[in-house]
């Protein structure tokens, strides 16, 4: 297993970076030479929106004479308001990223070796269309599946399901959001969404758990966050770490890892039992509530202290402040929420916490979000599976309701219930975002076909027998975005700027191997803009508008309950289930319990770890301007425990693991700001890949270190904070 | 006579750089260095330690120290609200205004030239805000005219606590952080 | 109270701690002091010397040729210092009052013909040879010693100049707030007596250097050799030699005072010049600075030059390389202890 955490996942030939190196200058500025406007003079603001993050905020490019200058926040756009988040400000670092990918890759020898040849797309293309057939001719089309993250997969993805295969899986799920949708559904019979229908602006009492808004930066999130502390809103946080958030808060509670649902049991008994929850509003919409109150006489503040760590005093003053605020008081359900395995089940803790305090569908709590009705291109119908998704085999997870990329991994493994041949990766890198990466290469070795389709050399690319370079989000069209939001919207990405090499945009790619593998008539048109003006022309709007300003806003719909917004819920009784008979059937427990996390080795911490605001995930480190602003990670050690290890702030170490996998070296970062049982590390660094020259080997990456993961019952998410560490001096290693 | 000053409001900074980002895309900042930059204090002790957050640049001193070393006439003061600027074909680099400037505000370009922040004059004369002021998606920045009493920046000042950056320097630092 | 604090700025030569001067600045420094040193010394020997006198060679000569010399190289040293050196006129389009280092450059511009003046006036009788072939030497020589204000002139003219560029060269340095060890005017008379005591400890070895006999280090052999030629074999009278030894202990006695003075300052002054006293007394800069400057640069050849006056040793090289080292240490500890003095430092992030 140590071996693995070295292993040179990936070198690109010399052949393609060498040729493709940046002339080394002494000084580089950011301004990138432009392809297609180079000549032209003066200052042209081109609207479109970004693709830093899934957020998807209106963005305007601007390029001056000819080169790429600046984006700013495209002031039409309700989700950015006309400022963007760094990693947007930045966003042309990613189209001067000298590390980029440039022309279509296949590989020459055995995987893992290393070897590359440059192709045309023709040769590429057909390379993969033809192992594609022969998967399907040995075993059906649902052998072949595809991994896909955000708006930019949505062409790959009409391809595979007209090609006939369903297993179609993104991490954002099982290994993110899955488990707060899960909780909601079962409690609402509806999802927060992306972006999350959360009411921040108008809370008068926020409380955030374990999430980090601020070093998070989902851009509307973020902006109503300081809009409610400039208001000076109450702000509630819980958190082993003591985030940015947690520096704004009248509340902090510094919460033992991996207790959280103790304390939201706690939580909610003080509130039912002194009576401060919204009864009206729970009589009105709420179903089995007196079995749910009975379920929480045990869960007294007292009960929770020693699990917790949070005196019972405080657990009593928090959920008072809560309840003095509610129904505007908001308990932010978060977004990556695979931490300990009882993932679901705290989600819904969460959503019956609001629901006591009665925040769903009211103001300063959880609004009705509304979408344009934009029609879908008329496509011919999908060819009909033969067999059904391979993910999760007799709904072994019963509540999972999006599939499961860990599903995938272990039908490719074991074969069951039918074998996986071939995998499309599109614009995620499951080796950073999959827990146990030894499992992911394990399953990769099973496979006849590997396609990565990305504008970086990620990890997973390093596997792959073909690498197609995608454009970036400045050079492309891509699929309109319209959003489920606070108000309804659509939004035109068009390109600013031309492709610097051989790369594509993922709708040409999509569609031009739709036809090689014989299934042109699914492309009924011929260029993406008139796929766009259709539907745009269908929706009743004007696509020269759309081209013009970016987006088109719609007529505001109603928000609350109060104002009109209809409160149906669509759980089986219609109502916000307290007690969930649906989980009872199931053989769950109906109202959240409580299970004590598992300690790790005595002198191990427990490894957590979150987001910085310059960087997403694992694609940003080579963004020129990104890494300028952290160019690699450190490990946070409390202050006192780093004293008695003899380290100080800058110190490197190597961490390893409960396993023994060892990590990259790291620096120390020894601070006030985080528990003596734990430490942290921002996601997204110590990469592996050759190809990402700027990234190589800077900070160490929290995927290595996740060899252990817990798999929620009722959903299938993969918690990740069960791995435990010790910090090694880095030379001993 | 105008003097420009920033107001930061630290409660709502989060300090996710975005000024710092935006600062290098607007002025071509090379890669590796700062004309602004994010600095977190510290104090007390864990679960109780307090954080400030805050973005931080040149002062743009009404007593400004770099200015009186400076042997070429490089660093000035602009007529325009106070703006502490350098005249880059005046620069020499002999580095004396680096060594001057209590918040080690200034480097060397690698073009050879002192460089530092210049509240954006270039945006500023255009009527725009600067541009790490117009990018911030927490609204904590606030640029304008102390001398005008209705300005954004008078009021903040009036109204909130605040401090500036090592006043015991005595360099009458004109950025503001609302605490 | 724990305090951490921690800046995502990084610039080249700030961060972690300011360090934007190298060897030149302190090379330059120390160079510029000597030559302070030997004008004044010039200066002074040039009022009190007879015309004609053999007397001359070492002070008023051999000094400012030398001296001549030197500052050109510090002036080279300042020239690589500069990053941005194609502007380097721009230092003579005007004159910022306020700037130390305006002043500095003006001083410059006439520290040299002041220096020249006094390397001509008793030039042809130190170098015959040279006054041979250039005739004109003789008539310089010959007119300015023929008018009694003028030599008057040279000699304040290079003593003012001198004492001016003495304090300059530490007034460059406190002129900058922002580090607290150079926040003291001190550092002007400091860096000037300084310059003074390696200018008397020079021109006390290049005395050694010609004594005739076994005395002499081999290796000045060759270098005399080259000069005899030039000189046609006349030799600086020896007898001024306990003169420079008692000028260089004043010098070094006063210096040691104004060093204790300034160091007295800084930890009676508040915490950030304590802290900046703390890395010459205890910190980083300790070891060089109790050994090279004060131990070997100062109390050393104070003794041994006492000794010399004593008579109980011969003149050696000995006291002026130690003095001289002493001088350069000086400069390049407080340049590069001074960058490292802050007000309040914050730590990059990784």
């Amino acid at each position: 297993m140590p071996a693995l955490s070295r292993r040179r996942f990936l070198k690109i030939s010399a052949a393609t970076v060498l040729a493709a190196g940046v002339a080394s200058r002494v000084t580089r500025t950011f301004a990138a030479a432009a392809g297609a406007g180079a000549g032209t003079s003066g200052v042209h603001r081109i609207p479109t929106f970004c693709d830093l993050c899934f957020w998807k905020c209106g963005a305007i490019a601007s390029v001056r004479d000819g080169r790429l200058w600046k984006i700013e926040g495209n002031p039409l756009d309700p989700l950015c308001r006309g400022r963007l988040c760094p990693r947007g400000t930045g966003g042309i670092g990613a189209y001067s990223d000298p590390d980029r990918l440039r022309t279509p890759l296949i590989r020459t020898r055995e995987r893992g070796e290393e070897k590359w040849r440059e192709a045309t797309w023709d040769e590429a293309l057909d390379y993969i269309a033809e192992r594609m057939q022969r998967i399907k001719a040995a075993h059906g089309p649902e052998s072949l599946a595809l991994f896909s993250h955000g708006l930019g997969g949505t062409f790959l993805k009409h391809t595979f399901k007209a090609f006939g295969s369903p297993n179609i899986a993104a991490p954002s799920f099982a290994q993110c959001r899955g488990p707060r949708d899960v909780g909601f559904r079962l409690t609402f019979g509806e999802e927060v969404g992306s972006p999350e229908r959360t009411d921040i602006e108008n809370a008068q009492c926020l409380v955030l758990i374990g999430s980090h808004l601020g070093e998070n930066m989902h851009n509307t999130q973020v902006q109503e966050f300081a809009t409610a502390i400039g208001r000076g809103a109450s702000l509630i946080v819980v958190d082993p770490r003591f985030s940015v958030a947690a520096s704004k808060a009248k509340f902090y509670l510094p919460i033992k890892p991996g207790t959280d649902l103790a304390l939201l049991l706690a939580w909610m008994h003080v509130i039912v039992t002194e009576k401060l929850y919204d009864a009206d509003y729970v009589a009105k919409y709420g179903y089995g509530f007196e079995q749910f109150a009975a379920s929480l006489v045990p869960s007294t503040p007292e009960w929770a202290y020693p699990q917790t760590g949070i005196d019972p005093e405080t657990i009593r003053a928090t959920a008072r402040e809560m309840a003095r605020y509610r129904p505007a008081t908001l308990v932010h359900p978060g977004r990556h929420v695979n931490w300990n395995g009882d993932d679901a089940q705290r989600s819904r803790a969460i959503a019956l916490l609001n629901a006591l305090l009665g925040s769903w569908g009211r103001e300063g709590g959880f609004y009705t979000p509304a979408s344009m009705d934009v029609p879908d291109y008329p496509y011919p119908d999908y060819p009909k599976p033969a067999k059904p998704k391979v993910d999760n085999p007799d709904h072994r997870y019963p509540f999972a309701h999006e599939a499961l990329t860990t599903g995938i991994r272990d039908a490719t493994l074991t074969g069951q219930p039918y074998p996986i041949k071939g995998w499309l990766v599109y614009a995620t890198n499951l080796l950073q975002s999959l827990p146990n990466q030894a499992e992911t290469i394990k399953a990769i070795q099973q496979l006849d076909l590997l396609v990565v389709i990305d504008v970086i050399p990620s990890e997973i690319a390093g596997w792959a027998d073909v690498v197609l370079p995608e454009s970036i989000y400045l050079e492309r069209h891509d699929e309109l975005n319209v959003e489920l939001f606070r108000e309804p919207f659509v939004a035109l990405r068009q390109p600013v700027i031309a492709s610097p090499h051989d790369q594509k945009p993922n709708w040409w790619i999509a569609r031009k191997l739709a036809e090689k593998l014989g299934l042109g008539a699914f492309y009924p048109w011929q260029d993406i803009e008139e796929y766009l003006a259709y539907r745009v022309k269908e929706a009743g709007l004007d696509f020269a508008v759309l081209k013009q300003n970016g987006l088109i806003r719609g007529p505001r719909q109603p928000l609350y309950f109060a104002t009109g917004a209809p409160a149906a819920f669509g759980t089986p009784s219609g109502k916000i289930e307290f007690y969930s008979p649906q989980l009872e059937k199931a053989g769950f427990d109906p109202v959240p319990k409580y299970v004590p996390p598992v300690a790790g080795p005595p002198g191990a911490f427990r490894l957590l770890f979150g987001r910085a605001p310059v960087h997403s995930f694992s694609r940003t480190q080579s963004n020129r301007i990104l890494s300028d602003m952290m160019r690699e990670n450190a490990v946070w050690v409390n202050a006192g425990v780093a004293r008695r290890l003899g380290l100080k702030s800058g110190d490197r170490v190597c961490l390893k693991n409960q396993d023994g996998v060892v990590s990259n070296r790291i620096a120390v970062k020894a601070t006030e700001r985080i528990r003596p049982d734990c430490v942290y590390l921002v996601h997204g660094f110590g990469h592996t890949s050759r190809g990402l020259r700027h990234a190589f080997g800077k900070g160490a990456g929290d995927a290595q270190l996740i060899t252990r993961y817990k798999t929620d019952a009722l959903m299938g998410g993969t918690a990740m904070n069960v791995n435990f560490v010790t910090l090694e001096p880095a030379e001993a290693v | 006579m105008a003097r420009y000053v920033m107001v930061i409001d630290t409660r709502r900074c989060v300090g996710c750089m975005d000024c710092v980002v935006a600062c290098k895309t607007e002025n071509n900042v090379p890669e590796g260095y700062n004309r602004d930059w994010i600095t977190e204090e510290v104090r007390g002790a864990y679960p109780r330690p307090q954080l400030e957050i805050r973005s931080e640049r040149c002062n743009h001193c009404a007593n400004p120290p770099c200015v009186y070393c400076c042997p070429t006439g490089a660093s000035h003061v602009h007529a325009q609200g106070g703006v502490v600027l350098v005249t880059h074909e005046k620069c020499i680099g002999c580095k004396g205004c680096l060594a001057a400037c209590p918040y080690n505000a200034r480097f060397i370009h690698p073009d050879g030239y002192v460089d530092k922040c210049t509240f954006c004059l270039h945006r500023v004369t255009q009527g725009l805000q600067p541009a790490c002021v117009s990018v911030c998606p927490t609204h904590c920045m606030h640029f304008g005219d102390l001398e005008d009493p209705q300005s954004d920046v008078s009021q903040l000042l009036q109204a909130r606590a605040h401090h500036a950056l090592l006043p015991e320097a005595g360099c009458q630092p004109h950025v503001f952080y609302l605490t | 109270m724990p305090l951490e604090l921690t800046t995502t700025r990084h610039n080249p030569g700030i961060d972690p701690a300011l360090h934007v001067w190298g060897w030149e600045i302190p090379v330059y420094l120390f160079l510029g002091g000597l030559v302070a040193g030997l004008m004044i010394i010039a200066g002074v020997r040039l009022l009190l010397v007879q015309p004609r006198e053999r007397q001359a060679m070492v002070c008023c000569t051999i000094g400012p040729l030398v001296g001549l010399t030197l500052l050109s190289l510090g002036m080279l040293a300042l020239f690589l210092d500069l990053s941005h050196k194609l502007y380097v006129w721009r230092l003579y389009l005007t004159f910022e009052p306020t700037s130390p280092m305006s002043w500095g450059s003006w001083i410059l511009l006439l520290v040299y013909p002041a220096l020249l003046a006094n390397t001509l006036t008793h030039l042809p009788e130190t170098v015959p040879a040279a006054a041979k072939r250039f005739p004109v030497l003789v008539t310089i020589s010959d007119f300015i010693l023929a008018r009694p204000r003028v030599v008057i002139g040279i000699g304040l003219g290079n003593m003012v100049l001198g004492v001016a560029l003495g304090l300059y060269t530490g007034i460059l340095l406190s002129a900058l707030p922002a580090r607290p060890l150079w926040n003291t005017a001190i550092l002007g008379p400091l860096f000037l007596f300084s310059g003074l005591s390696t200018a008397a400890a020079l021109l006390h070895a290049i005395l050694v250097m010609s004594f005739k006999g076994e005395y002499r280090p081999a290796f000045a052999d060759f270098l005399l050799s080259a000069l005899a030629r030039w000189s046609h074999g006349r030799a600086p009278d020896p007898s001024i030699a306990p003169l420079l030894s008692q000028a260089d202990n004043s010098f070094l006695t006063v210096e040691l005072g104004l060093l204790m003075l300034f160091l007295i300052g800084m930890v009676t002054s508040a915490a950030a010049s304590q802290q900046a006293a703390a890395l010459l007394l205890i910190g980083p800069y300790a070891a060089p600075f109790w050994v090279l400057v004060i131990g070997l640069g100062i109390l050393t050849p104070l003794l041994l030059q006492f000794l010399e006056l004593q008579n109980r040793i011969r003149h050696t090289l000995a006291p002026a390389v130690l003095v001289l080292v002493g001088g350069l240490a000086l400069r390049f500890i407080l340049v590069f202890a001074g960058q490292e003095s802050h007000w309040l430092r914050a730590a990059s992030l990784p």
